[in-house]
């Protein structure tokens, strides 16, 4: 097999896989700080037992992200030599910036938060839920920087020629702030949010459907459903913004997305579904809103939007996948406003709870927003194609010479293997801690013997050993043999 | 302080911090099988429970700053090294998953399987690091353009695979002084014996390893001429290692603990010193190494990391030093347990 496709299998399935995670935690982040807020402003227990307890998931989900994210960092090295060479420089300061100030940030404050409940105030414990969350979005922010500059370079001069080229800082700045990096940092954080709001929606609906732990269940229902609305709808607006930047700075990609294979000589159709056919240059069983795509665009029902036919062949992008996933994800964020505002409308009528079949919906709909990040990272990254750094660096060119395609292909296999051994282990403590369900909140002991059993309380956490994923419940039966 | 200097020595000190961290952690995977009955695997796996996870970012920060700084040599090493460092990812995934999946069962063939897994990664992962050092040592094959040329078996050299060796009997050393100090009661007194076993392993390993470098490694002391004052670093290694079995015996183990730690720290500032200012030798041509001035990043970049480091590295130090105070003391199991 071909190495270079060996290796971009290999990065596709191991970043789709490290994908699952970090939007759950950065989206968990945000929910835990409205929760924990909530707990200080009204000192309502019932608050800190949600905190405690999504903050639960949040550190197993955490765990995952750290073991599948070191595997994502080695790899450019390892087979994208070429690569790395090339953008070193650039990408590198990002990457320093992202080690330093986000990975350090949330794995110091991360154990506070996990587990220092009993043994820091209230307040201390809040600052560090806010750590954890501002680290886990950091980390967004430069990875996202580091890739919209591979999607639209700037703040750079390439030195050196053919082989030996490669491209060095000229602004900072210019480099952080390129044409697509803010645009699509909103993006990922608001479909992080919503997958996050959604992990809560699903594990609440099914807690309600069952009548287990109600009020815990219908306030962390109510608290995700406000956040996962507002971010779906804000994400409709940042996907139409994203368009209306790509049709200036990758017109190939928008055109792939849009399955627009010649520039019309009027106003441009907006593609709603279909199947591209590259080799006759049109698209299969279309269904198109005629002029659409130009209003969006230009604000122009007129101004024709550019297709692939002013590209060079060699460097059209794949149409028909960009164009699947693209769709999909689009169609899927409309979704997620529909349902997130009949909930919200119904919430407000107050018989939200009593429809099971909505509930049961939001147990499985969490799917959704999961499939939905992921397309939408294959629609940008296979739409850059061929480029793997826009207009300079070909992907063909990329990767690691002194690596055989034998040995990717070994590489591969085992990723397979210890990533389903992993995702295993995952779901298993994932379901053991729902399954288990929140520890019911329980008021302070009275003041005359409070302090006594709150030192007790506090030798017995005091004594170490808790683990980042099993702290409470799970280990309790462990303990009792 | 030169720019290309300034980063190897950082990079240096990211190096050492993962060694001692993540060292002692890896450590009691080694050594964690010698001990009888759950419980005791239970006190050993709690007595690093909280704290693996951030060791292990020190190599990943080791990882980007070796890209950002100096992109050539990471590119080289990564790839060269390519299936090592795959079995390294997989041998560090695997403890995780073999730490968080043993206690969900109890089962005692169940546990046994992950324990064994447990000790198979952290041996594997700690060797394969030191075989990669060795290597860096020797110099592997690097053609003109920054590319590795050899194959797999010219990474399996005899002096790499020793130096391998002295990583595990490093880290075993240093993972069991580790337990001994949150260990307590008849396990406690277990665990000194492993001390002195694993210290005896080290001392076999570390001499070893220092009469083949000394006689058939010569890169290795090459710099020993412009730079005299390396050989105190050689003096308090010797001192380092001295003191180990002196704070044993006195029962001491705190005092053996900053020993080994010390030890761990000179070996690696030896390493760097052996190979500067080169990162990565090349046994094809010496002129195609990969040096600290050759593979670094524009200047440019190097002085806004370095902005960057400066205004991280007392954040990174606080945090670190909160988590240890947190959670220092004796392991006890409760229901918080592994």
């Amino acid at each position: 097999m071909d190495a270079v496709l060996l290796a971009r299998l290999q990065f596709a399935f191991t970043l789709m896989f490290h994908y699952l995670f970090p939007p759950v935690t950065i989206g968990l982040g945000l929910l835990l700080v409205v929760m924990e807020g909530m707990y200080l402003k009204t000192r309502d227990l019932q608050y800190e037992a949600m905190a405690r307890f999504w903050t639960k998931v949040f550190a197993v989900t955490f765990a995952m992200g750290v073991a599948t994210g070191i595997v994502m960092e080695f790899q450019f090295g390892t087979n994208w030599a070429t690569y790395s060479r090339f953008v070193g420089d650039v990408f590198g300061s990002a990457l320093a910036a992202e080690g330093i100030f986000a990975f350090f940030l949330e794995s110091g404050f991360l154990a506070v938060l996990v587990f220092g409940w009993d043994r820091v105030s209230p307040g201390m414990h809040f600052v560090a839920t806010v750590m954890v969350a501002l680290g886990s979005m950091f980390s967004a922010v430069w990875i996202v920087v580091a890739n919209s500059w591979q999607q639209t370079p700037a703040g750079f001069h390439i030195v050196g020629t053919g082989a030996a080229a490669r491209a060095e800082i000229t602004d900072f700045w210019a480099m952080v702030f390129n044409p697509s990096s803010m645009e699509r940092l909103v993006h990922v954080l608001l479909g992080a949010f919503i997958v996050g709001a959604f992990v809560v929606l699903s594990v609440s609906a099914f807690y309600l459907l069952k009548g287990r732990h109600l009020e815990f269940a219908s306030r962390s229902f109510t608290i995700a459903l406000v956040v996962a609305a507002a971010a779906s709808l804000a994400e409709v607006v940042s996907g139409d913004s994203q368009a209306r930047t790509l049709a200036t700075t990758q017109p190939a990609k928008l055109a792939a997305f849009e399955g627009l294979y010649t520039t019309t000589s009027g106003g441009t159709r907006l593609t709603v579904a279909g199947f591209p056919d590259t080799a006759e240059k049109r698209v299969r069983g279309e269904v198109a809103i005629p002029g659409l795509l130009s209003f969006l665009v230009w604000g122009d029902w007129n101004k024709p939007v550019q297709g692939l036919d002013r590209v060079p062949r060699a460097d059209w992008p794949p149409v028909a996948l960009p164009f699947q996933t693209y769709h999909v994800m689009v169609g899927l964020g409309f979704l997620f406003g529909a349902l997130t505002l009949l909930a919200l409308v119904m919430r407000w009528r107050g018989t939200l709870f009593e429809a099971r079949w909505l509930l049961w919906t939001f147990v499985f709909a969490v799917a959704g927003p999961f499939a939905a990040n992921e397309l939408g990272w294959v629609a940008a990254e296979v739409g850059r194609q061929p480029w793997v750094v826009y207009g300079l660096l070909r992907t063909s060119d990329a990767t690691s010479r002194s690596v055989p395609a034998g040995q990717v292909l070994a590489s591969l296999v085992m990723f397979g293997v210890i990533y389903a051994l992993l995702f295993a282990v995952y779901v298993f403590v994932l379901n053991d801690k729902i399954q288990h369900g929140p520890d019911e909140p329980t008021p302070p002991p009275p003041a005359t013997t409070g302090k006594g059993l709150l030192a007790a309380a506090g030798r017995l956490a005091g004594q170490g050993g808790e683990s980042l994923t099993s702290t409470g419940e799970a280990a309790g039966r462990s303990g009792g043999e | 302080m030169d720019l290309h200097l300034f980063w190897f020595a950082l990079l240096g000190v990211l190096l050492t911090g993962y060694a001692i961290l993540d060292g002692f952690d890896l450590g009691v995977g080694i050594v964690h099988l010698a001990a009888r009955g759950d419980d005791e695997r239970r006190v050993l796996m709690n007595a690093i429970g909280p704290l693996w996870d951030g060791n292990e970012v020190w190599l990943v920060t080791f990882g980007g700053a070796l890209f950002a700084a100096f992109p050539r040599a990471y590119a080289a090493v990564f790839s060269a090294f390519y299936l090592p460092f795959m079995l390294l990812l997989f041998a560090l995934i695997f403890r995780a998953v073999s730490m968080e999946f043993r206690s969900k069962r109890e089962g005692a063939a169940w546990r046994r399987f992950w324990d064994g897994a447990f000790f198979a990664a952290s041996t594997v992962a700690t060797f394969l690091m030191g075989v990669a050092v060795g290597d860096s040592m020797l110099g592997i094959p690097i053609g003109p353009d920054g590319d590795y040329t050899g194959g797999l078996l010219e990474l399996l050299h005899p002096y790499a695979l020793l130096v391998g060796v002295l990583a595990v009997a490093t880290f075993a050393m240093h993972g069991s002084i580790y337990l001994h100090l949150k260990t307590e009661g008849e396990l406690q007194r277990r665990i000194h014996g492993w001390m002195w076993r694993t210290f005896g392993f080290f001392l076999v390993a570390y001499m070893l390893v220092t009469v083949v470098t000394l006689a058939t490694v010569p890169a290795a002391t090459r710099n020993f001429a412009t730079l005299p004052w390396a050989w105190v670093v050689v003096l308090l290694n010797i001192l380092a290692v001295a003191n180990i079995p002196r704070a044993i015996h006195k029962g001491k183990p705190l005092g053996a603990f900053v020993s080994s730690s010390c030890t761990i720290a000179a070996l690696v500032f030896l390493f760097g010193v052996a190979l500067f200012p080169n990162l990565l030798v090349s046994s094809s041509d010496p002129a195609w190494s990969l040096t600290i001035a050759n593979a670094a990043s524009s200047e440019k970049t190097l002085r806004i990391m370095r902005a960057i480091a400066f205004l991280g590295m007392p954040f990174v130090a606080a945090y670190t030093a909160v988590v240890y105070w947190v959670f220092r003391g004796k392991v006890q199991l409760g229901k918080f347990s592994y």
